[in-house]
């Protein structure tokens, strides 16, 4: 019998590079032996992918794209088609699910540096991936043909208006494809979110994964394991992936699956965060609701952009908050990958970072008052500050350009405060001015009086 | 078994054990998956029987009726008609219902509860046109001895007043009996079997 | 880390300023949904098919699932729950059409099916117990829970009419609107057998919002124990293997 295996295998192999596949990316391929908590989720992102396709397609053999029959059609799955519920539950679990993995699997590269050369490629695939699967996400949203289906789709549609010259009107027209947000949008919505956005994110995958096999995983350390390879060429700190991270990775699996399954069985609205309360209102052009919220996932952009009062430079601000993340690899240039090894200063900016994104998503899901629109306000201040002090802890530099930065950024932040000055909340202005203001004393100004910007030293061969 | 420090044996049984346990996990997950095939609450009400009335029916005529998406025919069968039964049993192909094509309560020659009425789905068993009652009296081109029955126009095949398909035509098996069963006097219920199975 | 404090605490002193905008509204009261209560579900079932589904439709629901989930026969449901030349997979249809009701209420009276996920248990039990005489209103009834509501007070004959208490101008109010109620002509159930009846309904209509619900807690405990063995085998599995790995 397993003589009639090995022919058989050694039949494909004289055909196809089974077993060469196999070796190059499994049994084979050496990955750092230190992996930690953070990185599970590359795999488990492959799970959920997996998970949506499968819950996808059998949502599709029952769902009616057709802004008459939508809203019924989901019905109908969940009462009416056997099993029907808890396929939709795995799909819309599995989508807030994919975000959770995806934003913790983003901030390991933060962490440790994975973003760095020769990396920079990697991290641009996983940018796309993470644009494809907002894309993917925000269709898919609209076909449940609820209120909040319908409205943030009109809402985001709109934001293409904003450009000028005309622009603007013509994209959100045929993007919609009607003058407002209707069975036609639907219908092409549909088939991007089924057909083509699967496809983009399937070839993405095999990128990503590409991209990283040809140079091999990063670790918590930041450290190449590449350079320190014994006599038969195998790095001495690298354990091959198959079977000590398939092992791994299945208990991982296993962990996550509990925590899905109690969503999925126990509590799949999530309190109204996976599956709004007011999308169990069939969509109405004529009525329009008094909150209108994107998806959790996507809010801290949504916050970003509501923070600035004007529309084109709330949509321009959003898309900067996004274009900088992709150039990530090109803004922070420090030799030393892993924030184990840097600076305390590094490390407070990179949990203030991970403090501002959540407070934005937060913020991104309340109606905006005063205040909150006040604080919308500065933690994207403080978002943008990021990318610039990722910049300047790239390098040593000197005191000069210390001040330098902390000058300009007051400058600038005080020009925004004079442009949008409002006699009304002029106290809540000055106040807030607090958060931006020590953000850059302690940022720019504190490796100039302490020495709390020193790194450690990197180890040669990873640790624990 | 152990081989330079490690217990291969161990490794092989929790290698098992874990298999195991996963592809049972794998099997309850797909369940809900293939149980989504069958056939939904709506498909089932639509597919419910169906009661109709056949009072007005006078004898020789025929009712279409619609079950489950196909037609079904219900024949006020006359007398002429069932003594034909017996006359052109040597030309059928299963004149006795050995076949699986109906339900055990109804009569293995007349193929009906009452020998009066016949219910039968009106879907040749060749390739699924619909058959058309042809009488003896009727103008046909049957041949002189036809005895009256059922004829697919698409492929030539015959049955008779029973729904026995005849031999020597393309059609395999008599038409098919739905479960039915009677209400009264002049009511009838299609898609059910009620006291009869 | 005392910097990182400081800036946490200063984050979140600033969040109850977010959190006060709202004020003024009324809160609802607990509805205290049991859905393991079979009989309560069944009367509440009969509530609503007497009261509500003359002019809301439950189009999404229908009466033989209906009936094997609440435990009534086919039979029974047949007798109690349905009326009209209706078939038992038949959904929950109201008798009229559309266009008439947008004619005689000015709106039509909305689908009852997910009502309960849209709007929550505790909204709607207080939704319902808190009407009270509004003459200024086409149907002389308002609420508190809905100002200005389309929807005529259905249950009058069981619970009565209730008004606004008199409240001095400085009082402070209470978030419970049903504080500010009392009753001027009492109806054929009492106070507490009329919000028992509600609960009966609200218990209904979250049942209706969602029939899997009734099932989908005692399959998730058995995924989750499964998953726990899973997990058990897979973790023994994985430290034989990591003990190459120094």
């Amino acid at each position: 019998m397993l003589n009639q295996l090995i022919g058989v295998r050694d039949w494909v192999d004289a055909r196809f590079p089974l077993t060469k596949l196999w070796n190059e990316h499994l049994a084979e391929y050496y990955a750092p032996k230190n992996f930690n908590f953070w990185y599970y989720f590359g795999a488990l992102s492959l799970v959920l992918l997996v998970n949506q396709l499968l819950t996808g397609i059998w949502l599709t053999m029952h769902y009616k794209p057709d802004a008459n029959l939508a809203f019924a059609s989901v019905e109908y799955i969940m009462r009416d088609v056997p099993w029907g519920y808890l396929i939709r539950y795995m799909h819309s679990t599995g989508a807030s699910a994919f975000f959770v993995v995806i934003y913790l699997h983003m901030f390991r590269g933060l962490l440790y540096g994975s973003y760095k050369q020769p990396r920079e490629l990697l991290w641009l695939v996983g940018m796309a991936l993470y644009m494809a699967l907002m894309a993917e996400a925000f269709m898919g949203y609209l076909l449940p043909w609820g209120q909040m289906s319908f409205w943030g789709a009109q809402v985001i549609i709109s934001l293409f208006g904003a450009l000028p010259f005309g622009i603007g009107e013509a994209l959100s027209l045929w993007i919609r494809g009607d003058y407002v947000v209707s069975d036609a949008t639907l219908n092409r919505f549909f088939a991007l979110h089924v057909v083509a956005l699967p496809l983009v994110l399937l070839g993405l995958v095999a990128a990503h994964l590409i991209a990283l096999h040809e140079v091999g995983s990063n670790n918590p350390d930041g450290v190449e394991i590449k350079k320190n390879k014994n006599e038969d060429g195998i790095p001495k700190d690298g354990i091959p992936f198959h079977p000590y991270y398939t092992v791994k990775d299945l208990m991982g699996i296993g962990v996550f699956l509990i925590g899905f399954a109690a969503v999925v069985f126990f509590a799949p609205e999530f309190f109204g965060w996976f599956l709004e309360r007011d999308n169990f209102i069939p969509a109405d052009p004529l009525k329009t609701p008094e909150h209108i919220v994107p998806l959790w996932y996507f809010t801290p952009f949504y916050a970003i952009l509501r923070a600035i009062p004007d529309k084109l430079t709330g949509v321009l601000a959003m898309g900067a908050s996004i274009f900088f993340l992709f150039v990530l690899p090109w803004l922070d240039r420090h030799p030393i990958k892993s924030f184990r090894y840097r600076s305390p200063l590094f490390r407070l900016l990179l949990w203030v970072f991970a403090v501002v994104f959540v407070t934005l998503g937060y913020l991104g899901t309340q109606p905006a008052t005063q205040v909150a629109s006040e604080i919308g306000l500065r933690a994207a201040e403080l978002y943008f500050m990021f990318f610039l002090i990722l910049w300047l802890y790239s390098d040593e530099r000197s005191a000069a350009i210390h001040f330098q930065t902390f000058v300009v950024l007051v400058i600038v932040m005080l020009a925004i405060d004079v442009i949008r000055y409002d006699e009304a909340k002029s106290g809540l202005i000055m106040l807030s001015a607090l958060l931006p203001l020590g953000y850059m004393f302690v940022f720019t100004l504190g490796p100039v009086f302490t020495r709390l910007n020193e790194s450690r030293a990197v180890p040669e061969r990873v640790t624990s | 078994m152990s081989y330079g420090g490690v217990d291969q044996g161990r490794r092989r049984f929790l290698t098992a054990t874990t298999t195991v346990v996963g592809a049972v996990g794998a099997a309850y997950t797909a369940v809900p998956f293939i149980a989504s095939w069958a056939p939904s609450a709506r498909a089932r009400a639509i597919g419910a029987p169906v009661q109709i009335d056949f009072g007005k029916l006078e004898p020789g005529m025929q009712m279409r009726v619609k079950w489950r998406g196909k037609p079904v025919f219900v024949l006020k069968r006359t007398q002429e008609a069932l003594d034909s039964l017996k006359a052109v049993e040597g030309s059928l192909r299963d004149p006795s219902s050995n076949e699986d094509q109906q339900p055990a309560y109804v009569d293995s020659k007349t193929r009906s509860i009452r020998p009066d009425v016949l219910v039968l789905v009106g879907i040749c068993t060749h390739l699924g046109c619909s058959p058309t009652m042809v009488k003896a009296s009727d103008a046909h081109s049957l041949g002189d001895d036809w005895q009256g029955g059922y004829y697919c126009p698409c492929h030539g095949s015959r049955f008779d007043f029973a729904g026995r398909v005849y031999s020597g035509v393309p059609a395999p098996t008599n038409l098919e009996v739905p479960p039915h069963h009677f209400v009264g006097d002049s009511g009838l219920v299609i898609g059910d079997d009620g006291g009869n199975a | 880390m005392s910097l990182k404090k400081t800036i946490a605490v200063a984050l979140f002193a600033l969040l109850p300023a977010l959190v006060s905008a709202a004020g003024g509204a009324y809160k609802p009261v607990s509805a205290r949904v049991d859905l393991s209560d079979a009989a309560s579900l069944q009367r509440g079932a009969k509530l609503f098919v007497n009261y509500c589904l003359s002019c809301h439709s439950a189009e999404f629901m229908r009466y033989g699932r209906m009936g094997e989930d609440l435990g009534i026969s086919e039979d029974q449901v047949k007798a109690n729950l349905m009326f009209a030349s209706k078939k038992i997979g038949d959904t929950m249809e109201v008798a009229f059409a559309r266009a008439d009701a947008q004619e005689w209420f000015g709106v039509v009276p909305p689908d009852l099916s997910v009502i309960a996920r849209a709007r929550g248990e505790d909204w709607l039990y207080t939704y319902l117990m808190a009407f009270y005489k509004d003459p200024s209103r086409p149907f002389g009834v308002n609420n508190l829970m809905f100002p200005s509501v389309g929807m005529p007070h259905v249950f009058e004959e069981l619970q009565g009419v209730q008004r606004l208490k008199e409240v001095a101008a400085d009082a402070h109010p209470s978030s419970n609107p049903l504080d500010a109620l009392e009753l001027e002509t009492p109806g054929t159930r009492s106070a507490g057998q009329f919000s028992k009846d509600m609960r009966d309904l609200v218990n209904y209509l979250v049942y209706l919002g969602e029939p899997a619900k009734l099932e989908r807690y005692g399959l998730g405990v058995k995924v989750i124990l499964f998953l726990l063995v899973f997990l058990y085998a897979a973790r023994k599995l994985k430290n034989e293997y990591w003990k190459d790995v120094h």
